[in-house]
């Protein structure tokens, strides 16, 4: 698997370089993937997380802690068991999975918006916990002045809560595709481990691992594991930056 | 303006049990911190919905609980100054400032240049809010508000966050808003001498009721509100008028109807007529015509009315020609000079006791000092 022998070449400095960054197609497959997976499992959970995150810090209603339990249960479950879960849910036979597929064309079982629906309910919990600290931190009588000054509920929160959260939209974001890209145990008990539709980059590592020879290219992909980690932490500290320095909190 | 007010509402242990209207100018909300004036606003502005009652702006009805009627703040087009400003801190001046223009109606009414100007704001522009200092954040409040083009403007104690030095600054803008902005105010204070240079009629707010509305004069000049307007701060006021300046001496003469008063030179224009504090522990009282005396304020007057007393000290209210003074006297020195209703007298005040801080310009239109002469 895209090991071409150059572990063999040490003596020649720049070819044993070069070759340990060239990934095989496969490799660049669970590459593209796993970053695919996790930036729309990011972009496609945000609203859905604004709303939730919402609810819990300005709502009062009944279920309120039941809520608030059911978007933190996939943190505090095993893995593999929201994977399951959602294999009974989301599969072919699944009540959601088979009305989906009905209606409106979407499968999830076995393709890689299986991948994403489980990376993103797995990151879901720490978005929502970001954005509700931030939401949470926002000053209500702020909001209250939006409201004397004739801006009904709608614009006061794009005009105000929105770029007030703005830092906690960033760190939920990052924290959500960082979970996405390590998530292992549930995507492969709801969408198993088939190259270039499921096989993630954790999924691809757990299988080169498996196989004899394998170990250089798991460490090639361990190594894009980090420089993607870090190259996503190094944009949230500049965007936060900016944001933060856009506010001049007091 | 009319503004109509007629609630009640409880918040936990504190009930609110107000019925109150008065016409257009800058109203004040007096009382104690505690005794509900916040509340009464923040029913009016729609950020409390009362339990029962009526709230209006000429014709416009805001609340009437009877027929389950409540207009949301965004629609009521009143405006809302805070104490603590709150701009929007991610926005700079000119945002915050043009926030409320989004909603606001087109065409009509205030322009954005003419109140920078008015309110000295036109070099913060770019700054934002964090930058600010309180007096000019409370500015800034202020203009944000006005550019929402509110019918009506509330303020809830702006002044209160704020150091003396602050507060000077601030108060000639709002006497200039008052005077030129044509927008009706309602304004809450714990302060006597904030809401004598400013208010043209004081609602009188204690523990959750309504004790006394009124023009202000009027309001001030009754002795057995001094426990609630606070004696401290008791005074009368004065309308008088630039007579001259003594340029030898340094001092500048004001008439007023109860005769000629002698200041420490003002830098006012002769002819220009002034709101006059006179503070009642500042005011002395003799029976016979004093000489050989520093005092360079004499009036002659009657006695109208004695306060109760309230340990050693009596509050004594004089007429003189037409205007009020309060003196501020021992239960002794009233015996002693056997002082009753309309007892003659004479009243001493240092020149050096009025100084810049005492004046302010009339209020116009509402005269309270005549209609407090008018009154008892």
């Amino acid at each position: 698997m895209g090991w071409r022998g150059s572990a063999l070449k040490s003596l020649n400095g720049g070819f044993v370089w070069v070759d340990w960054i060239s990934l095989s197609p496969e490799e660049w497959t669970a590459v593209r993937l796993s970053i695919r997976v996790a930036v729309v499992a990011t972009l496609v959970g945000l609203p859905f997380g604004l709303l939730v995150a919402l609810a819990l810090a300005r709502g009062r209603f009944w279920g309120h802690s039941l809520l608030n339990g059911f978007v933190l249960l996939p943190l505090i479950l095993p893995p593999v068991v929201t994977g399951y879960v959602l294999l009974l849910l989301f599969g072919r036979r699944g009540p959601i999975g088979s009305f989906l597929a009905e209606h409106f064309g979407i499968v999830f079982s076995f393709r890689w918006t299986g991948a994403a629906l489980a990376c993103g309910v797995m990151g879901f919990p720490l978005m929502v916990r970001a954005l509700r600290l931030s939401i949470e931190a926002v000053d209500p009588r702020l909001e209250e002045a939006a409201g004397t000054l004739g801006a009904n509920r709608a614009w006061i929160f794009l005009t105000v809560t929105l770029p007030l959260i703005v830092p906690g939209i960033i760190t939920g974001m990052i924290l959500c595709f960082a979970k996405a890209m390590g998530e292992f145990g549930a995507t492969i008990t709801f969408v198993s481990n088939i190259p270039g539709e499921t096989q993630t980059l954790p999924s691809a590592i757990y299988t080169l691992t498996q196989v004899p020879g394998g170990d250089a290219g798991a460490l090639r992909l361990t190594i894009v594991s980090v420089i993607i980690a870090m190259l996503a932490l190094l944009a949230s500290e500049l965007m936060a930056r900016y944001a933060n320095r856009r506010l001049e909190v007091e | 303006m009319t503004l109509t007010v007629d609630i009640r509402h409880r918040l936990g242990e504190f009930r609110l049990d107000i019925r109150f209207e008065t016409a257009g100018g800058l109203v004040a909300l007096l009382g104690r911190s505690g005794s509900g004036k916040t509340s009464i606003i923040n029913t009016i502005a729609g950020l409390i919905k009362p339990d029962a009652g009526f709230v209006s702006v000429d014709d416009m009805v805001l609340v009437d609980t009877e027929r389950q009627f409540f207009v949301s703040p965004h629609l009521r087009r009143i405006g809302y100054v805070f104490q603590e400003g709150r701009l929007f801190p991610h926005l700079t001046v000119r945002q915050n400032l043009l926030y409320g223009r989004w909603f606001a109606p087109r065409g009509v009414g205030t322009d954005f240049d003419g109140v920078v100007d008015l309110l000295g704001i036109g070099a913060l522009l770019e700054r934002r809010p964090a930058r600010l200092s309180g007096g000019e954040k409370q500015r800034v409040a202020i203009g944000r508000a006005l550019l929402a083009k509110p019918r009506l403007l509330l303020m809830d104690e702006p002044l209160a966050s704020l150091d003396e030095a602050r507060k000077a600054e601030i108060l000639p803008y709002i006497e200039k808003l008052r005077d030129q902005a044509s927008v009706p105010i309602v304004y809450v204070s714990h302060s006597i001498s904030e809401v004598a240079r400013l208010a043209s009629t004081i609602v009188l707010v204690s523990e959750g009721k309504l004790a006394a509305v009124g023009p202000t004069a009027q309001i001030m000049h009754r002795l057995d509100l001094f426990p609630l307007t606070g004696r401290a701060e008791a005074g009368a006021l004065v309308e008088a008028s630039v007579e001259r300046h003594d340029e030898q001496f340094g001092l500048t003469e004001l008439r007023s109807r109860a005769g000629l008063w002698k200041l420490p030179r003002l830098d006012v224009p002769v002819g220009v007529r002034l709101r006059l504090r006179v503070r009642a522990r500042d005011v002395m009282i003799a029976t016979s015509p004093p000489s050989d005396l520093s005092a360079l304020n004499v009036l002659g007057g009657l006695v109208s009315d004695i306060g109760s007393s309230h340990g050693a000290i009596v509050e004594v209210r004089l007429d003189c020609g037409g205007d009020v003074l309060i003196a501020r006297l021992t239960r002794y020195s009233v015996q002693r000079l056997g002082l009753a209703r309309g007892t003659r007298v004479y009243a001493l005040i240092k020149s050096v006791a009025l100084d810049r801080r005492s004046l302010s310009g009339p209020i116009r239109g509402i005269s309270g000092a005549d209609a407090a002469a008018d009154e008892v």
